[in-house]
Parts: C-alpha cells; sequence; structure tokens
C-alpha cells in the first residue's frame, strides 16, 4: 500500500475531488445574488416592411437599447450573454420568437450600456401575418459562469406595434 | 479509485439528467469566449419548449459530430405544438443554415439531443488530445496495463 503508484493515485483522486468540489461550491455562491437589471428598448424607426418573393413578411427596424446588468455579475461570472428578442403570435404559429440583437458583456464595467442599431438579425415571419402586429420585446440574458450551472433570465416590454402598411 | 469514481459520477450523470450523453466536449471555436476548445458541458433535456437563448447540442442529419449552439429563432405552431429553429454560434458571423443538411432551413425538436445547463473549463481536452492523436490512448492503456501486472499486491 505504500508505492509510489498507490500514493500517486491516491493524491491525485483527492486533489482531483478537492477542485470538483470547489467548482460547486463556486456555482452554488451563485445562487446567492439577486440581481436587480433594468432596461429599455426603444423603436426608433421602421426602416422598411415588405412581402418577400416567397411570400414571407419582413421587417428592418433600428432600436435604441439601453441596460443596466451590472448586479448580475459576480466573481464567478465569466460573461453575459444578452440579446433582444421580437416576440409575436400569429394564426399559424403560437408562439415566434425573433432575436434581433445580440451582445457580449465582459465584465461589470461593460454592464451598463447604451447601442443604437438595426437588428442584426432580419425579422422574418412564416407568412404574411405581420401588418398591424402588436409585438413584446424581450431583453433575455444570459449570465455564464466560470465553472458551474448558467443563469438566465428576461424582461418583457410590451406595447410594439408594426405599420399596418408595407413601406 | 479515480477511474472508478469518474465511472461513477458518468452513469449517476446519465440517470439524473436523463439523456444519453450528459456531457460535451467543445471541439470548435465557435462560442468563444464563453466556451473554448476543451471545456465541456452538462446537458440536460427536458420537456419544456425549446426557448430562444437557450444553447442546445444539436446533430445534423448525416453527420456524426455534435453541435453546440445559441437558439436565435423559434416559430413554435399553435396546433401541433411542434417547433422550427435556427441556431447560431455567438463567435461566427452567420446563422447556422450553411451547417443544416442542404435545403434545410429549420431545425426540429428530434435533432436537439439536450441543453447545456452548466459548465466545467479546460477538463475535456483529455478527450480532445486522446481522440485526435490516439497513439496517446494507446500509451495511457499500456501504461495503466503495465501497472496493473507489475504491482506488487
Amino acid at each position: 500500500m505504500h508505492s509510489f503508484g498507490y500514493r500517486a493515485n491516491a493524491v491525485v483522486t483527492l486533489a482531483v475531488t478537492i477542485l470538483a468540489m470547489m467548482c460547486s461550491m463556486a456555482s452554488l455562491s451563485d445562487n446567492f445574488n439577486v440581481p436587480s437589471p433594468t432596461a429599455e428598448v426603444k423603436v426608433l424607426n421602421i426602416n422598411w416592411f415588405q412581402k418577400q418573393a416567397n411570400g414571407n413578411d419582413e421587417v428592418s427596424l433600428t432600436v435604441n437599447i439601453s441596460a443596466d446588468l451590472s448586479s448580475l455579475f459576480t466573481w464567478n461570472t465569466k460573461q453575459v450573454f444578452v440579446f433582444v428578442a421580437a416576440e409575436y403570435e400569429t394564426p399559424q404559429n403560437a408562439l415566434n420568437q425573433v432575436s434581433l440583437w445580440d451582445g457580449i458583456i465582459p465584465s461589470k464595467d461593460h454592464a451598463k450600456f447604451w447601442i443604437h442599431t438595426t437588428n442584426k438579425y432580419r425579422l422574418i415571419d412564416q407568412g404574411s401575418n405581420l401588418r398591424g402586429k402588436e409585438f413584446n420585446l424581450t431583453l433575455h440574458w444570459h449570465v455564464m459562469p466560470k465553472t458551474g450551472k448558467t443563469f438566465a433570465d428576461k424582461i418583457v416590454m410590451t406595447g410594439y406595434r408594426l405599420p399596418e402598411e408595407y413601406r | 479509485m479515480i477511474v472508478t469514481s469518474a465511472l461513477i459520477i458518468w452513469k449517476g450523470l446519465m440517470c439524473v439528467t436523463g439523456s444519453e450523453s450528459p456531457v460535451v466536449v467543445v471541439l470548435s471555436g465557435s462560442m468563444e469566449p464563453g466556451f473554448k476548445r476543451g471545456d465541456i458541458l452538462f446537458l440536460h433535456m427536458s420537456k419544456d419548449p425549446i426557448r430562444a437563448g437557450e444553447i442546445v447540442v444539436f446533430h445534423v442529419d448525416g453527420r456524426e459530430i455534435p453541435i453546440v449552439h445559441r437558439v436565435i429563432k423559434v416559430h413554435e405552431r399553435q396546433d401541433t405544438g411542434e417547433v422550427d429553429i435556427l441556431t447560431k454560434g455567438d463567435n461566427n458571423f452567420g446563422d447556422d443554415r450553411l451547417l443544416y443538411a442542404h435545403g434545410q432551413l429549420w431545425l426540429q425538436r428530434h435533432h436537439i439531443m439536450g441543453r447545456a445547463v452548466g459548465f466545467l473549463p479546460y477538463v475535456g481536452w483529455v478527450t480532445i488530445i486522446m481522440t485526435e492523436k490516439p497513439i496517446i490512448k494507446y500509451l495511457l492503456i499500456g501504461a495503466l496495463g503495465l501497472l496493473v501486472i507489475t504491482s506488487k499486491e
């Protein structure tokens, strides 16, 4: 029981076990963080709104997104992935979620931000249902840890509406 | 000791997460800086509907390698509850339509193996090295075998 092989095995197993315990404790400590983020999204302009050749509606918008996500960061946070999605219902689809913009916040210093942008990803419907459509804009965040469990949540902002006619 | 504990943990994870392959190794840099090559992801597949922002692991028909990317678009049918999903790697410029099978525009639920719920850095390098340089795998198994044969008890 005292050969080098057995001792090395015992030491390595103990080291790995302690490392695993430290990783899970780091992850558990994230549960004590109570975040209080704020966000606001304004639709500044509908750039264009057309029906494509394949019959699907597409709209291009310019939005202003401002948010303060600094309360999401803990010592175990590697980055926060944030995105804004347009969510709406159509007769054919119970839910449509289309991401309009996403970004990565690498540290707490960058967590309070303001951005003015057109939609990064195309908002294309499955069908031609978007005229006069009411939709929500939700700001989602995914807190990606240095080790352990990912936390995700969102703020839903309602009350947006697309134009009645193509333009 | 270490091999048997790893095996117990692996089998335990398979029971708890209800998935065949509860842990995957990140093979490419398409999700950087969040997930780097060599990290491992813990997967869980629940019956909850798939929503935008979730990181899912999926297979493209005809390809073996699983891909771990984020869902950016979801269209869920009223009547059947089936979904059309579009994914994209955080670090990629365009969405994954180039990766899907020829003519395929969307993923469906049956393509998805699981959601990534947790993460450990660096641990997956062992698997990557053993897959890409199989000689190391043979050396390791040879050395372990030798250890078993030559141990005094």
